[in-house]
């Protein structure tokens, strides 16, 4: 592929609301004695992640974020943590291989993903993929009980 | 080939009259700086990551093969004699642009990585032990950390760092504390990928030769952009890479002591570096072949050797100079900008910038500026240990060569304003 053909525009990349939330992250915080807590990290870039959830009876009844990252990545993050507010963890993973599908390939569905379809420009810039789902590497960790370090790798 | 010689005058700054290159010329030379990318002209400041390639180096390698494609050091007809010349001619050709001991003192390796690891293996395994020190920086590439790293957990040795202050620059305020008895070998980076530090190479290689260790230089980053002369700095080993001095990938060199490369054990085993093989044991071939096993990278040496001409031709001294006023203009417009941090030292450095933009992330700021055709490096540079000691994630960094005009930094920083705008 030549990449004179690639058309990604850098406004499909950065939506208004990723520059909102990359300025103003929510969640972006520690929850105190969280019972599940997991950090990331993308070689690549040297970002670093710790993620913090409540998990009580199955069902994410908090979660939040703390750490240093681009403007793809904290905004993901951020909407990653108001997405996942109450929802159960099967719902959770479900919502991840949707999200995922769309960052790497661009297929979504708009409906089922909400304000995470802001993202959906990613899938045009391969090297920032990583970028849009350290958050979501790092918080499935917790889900799956594994205590190290996520990486993008 | 066209001649670049003609030199222009450009700005004056603080009374000297600093000269660049003749750029309009130097760049016909390069096909890929013509293209256009994001429908922008192409603005390469990546060069400290590879450097771009002049025709002549395109058709030397053309020439070889469709000339006198064939292997090395075994063809008894004429197209193999002619390949083994134009081989052994890139390494003369070496040899004489570092100053090196002798012809056979350059080994050919496919890079900077392979000739430290050269060292690490053949030298570090049979000659490091217990007790032993192996004596690095904090502002080492990966390159030069990880293969001491390796020799040390396999030796028993251990490795130490001598500390580098905020600014890039390296603390020896107390040598003694660094080089002992305990000290063998010193490897250090000539000039910083980061910071653009110009370390002072020979002070450490006489501190080193006081307590009898060895010194090997990752020279990476100054033989392609000044004047570099193996013997001159007291070093036992210097390592660099092709691609990064107009060559191709490929193909790198390590230059090594010439009683130091007589006495190493073999780095891989193969064809070429024997002289002798029968089922039980097998004998060496001498220096520099020993360490050249298999069919070498030929057409990539080659190139190298074209390379070497294309930069003697413009003169490696007014390369440096080029730099060196490219870099001064890099410093004072970019500082020009509030919200632009700038890492190194103001004095001793080459032509590199790295540099961080306040509220706007390495990976967010070349994302944007790609947009606009201007290529710069962003990330951690294979030096996180430097990433931790000034504590940030990632820099930006652009870095200058013999074709990169002061309007060039222009749109750099034109394009940093612009991404300021658009993320905050």
């Amino acid at each position: 592929m030549s990449y004179d053909s690639f058309k990604g525009d850098l406004r499909d990349l950065y939506q208004e609301l990723i520059l909102d939330h990359n300025q103003n992250p929510h969640n972006f915080r520690e929850i105190e004695g969280a019972n599940h807590k997991s950090e990331g990290f993308n070689p690549l870039c040297g970002d670093r992640m710790t993620a913090y959830i409540n998990i009580d009876a199955d069902v994410i009844e908090d979660i939040s974020f703390l750490g240093t990252g681009c403007a793809i990545s904290k905004a993901s993050a951020s909407i990653m943590t108001t997405i996942l507010k109450g929802k159960t963890v099967k719902e959770a993973r479900e919502i991840f291989k949707k999200f995922h599908r769309m960052v790497t390939t661009g297929d979504a569905d708009i409906q089922d993903l909400g304000k995470l379809a802001a993202l959906a420009g990613v899938h045009k810039f391969p090297a920032r993929v990583k970028c849009a789902t350290l958050a979501w590497h790092t918080v499935k960790n917790s889900l799956d009980g594994i205590s190290v370090v996520a990486t993008t790798e | 080939m066209t001649l670049a010689v003609a030199r222009m005058p450009a700005v004056s700054r603080g009374g000297n009259n600093i000269r660049l290159l003749d750029t309009d010329t130097i760049r016909k030379d390069f096909p890929l700086l013509s293209r256009k990318v994001r429908g922008k002209p192409l603005t390469y400041l990546d060069n400290a990551a590879t450097s771009q390639k002049p025709q002549a180096v395109i058709n030397k390698i053309t020439e070889f093969y469709q000339q006198y494609n064939a292997n090395v050091h075994r063809a008894i007809y004429a197209i193999g004699e002619q390949a083994t010349l134009e081989y052994e001619s890139a390494r003369e050709k070496v040899a004489r642009f570092i100053n090196a001991w002798d012809t056979n003192s350059v080994v050919f390796t496919k890079g900077t990585t392979e000739s430290i690891n050269l060292v690490a293996y053949s030298w570090g395994r049979h000659n490091l032990g217990p007790g032993d020190e192996i004596l690095i920086t904090e502002m080492e590439h990966h390159s030069n950390i990880i293969p001491w790293q390796l020799a040390a957990r396999a030796t028993g040795a251990t490795l130490r760092y001598i500390p580098i202050r905020q600014n890039g620059t390296l603390t020896l305020d107390d040598p003694g504390e660094y080089f002992t008895d305990k000290t063998k070998l010193v490897a250090l980076i000539h000039q910083s990928n980061v910071f653009g530090t110009i370390n002072p190479v020979r002070e450490i290689a006489r501190l080193a030769k006081d307590v009898n260790a060895l010194v090997l230089v990752d020279a990476a980053q100054s033989v392609p952009h000044s004047p570099v002369d193996v013997r001159a700095l007291g070093c036992d080993f210097l390592a660099f890479s092709g691609h990064k001095m107009l060559g191709p990938s490929g193909v790198g060199v390590l230059c090594a002591r010439p009683e130091l490369l007589a006495a190493m054990e073999p780095f891989m085993g193969g064809g070429e570096m024997i002289n002798s093989v029968t089922m039980e044991e097998s004998t060496w071939n001498e220096p520099p072949w020993k360490f050249e096993a298999g069919t070498p990278n030929i057409a990539q040496a080659i190139g190298l050797g074209a390379a070497i001409d294309y930069l003697e031709t413009i003169s490696i001294d007014a390369i440096e100079e080029h730099e060196r006023a490219l870099t001064q203009y890099a410093l004072d417009t970019l500082s020009a900008i509030p919200e632009v941090t700038i890492y190194g030292s103001e004095v001793n450095r080459g032509g590199l910038v790295s540099f961080n933009v306040e509220n706007v992330h390495p990976h967010d700021l070349a994302q944007i500026l790609d947009q606009k055709g201007i290529a710069i490096r962003a990330g951690h540079h294979c030096a996180q240990p430097i990433m931790q000691k000034l504590d940030v994630p990632a820099t930006a960094r652009a870095s200058f060569y013999l074709y990169n005009t002061p309007a060039e930094i222009d749109v750099l920083c034109d394009g940093i304003m612009e991404s300021i705008n658009f993320l905050t």
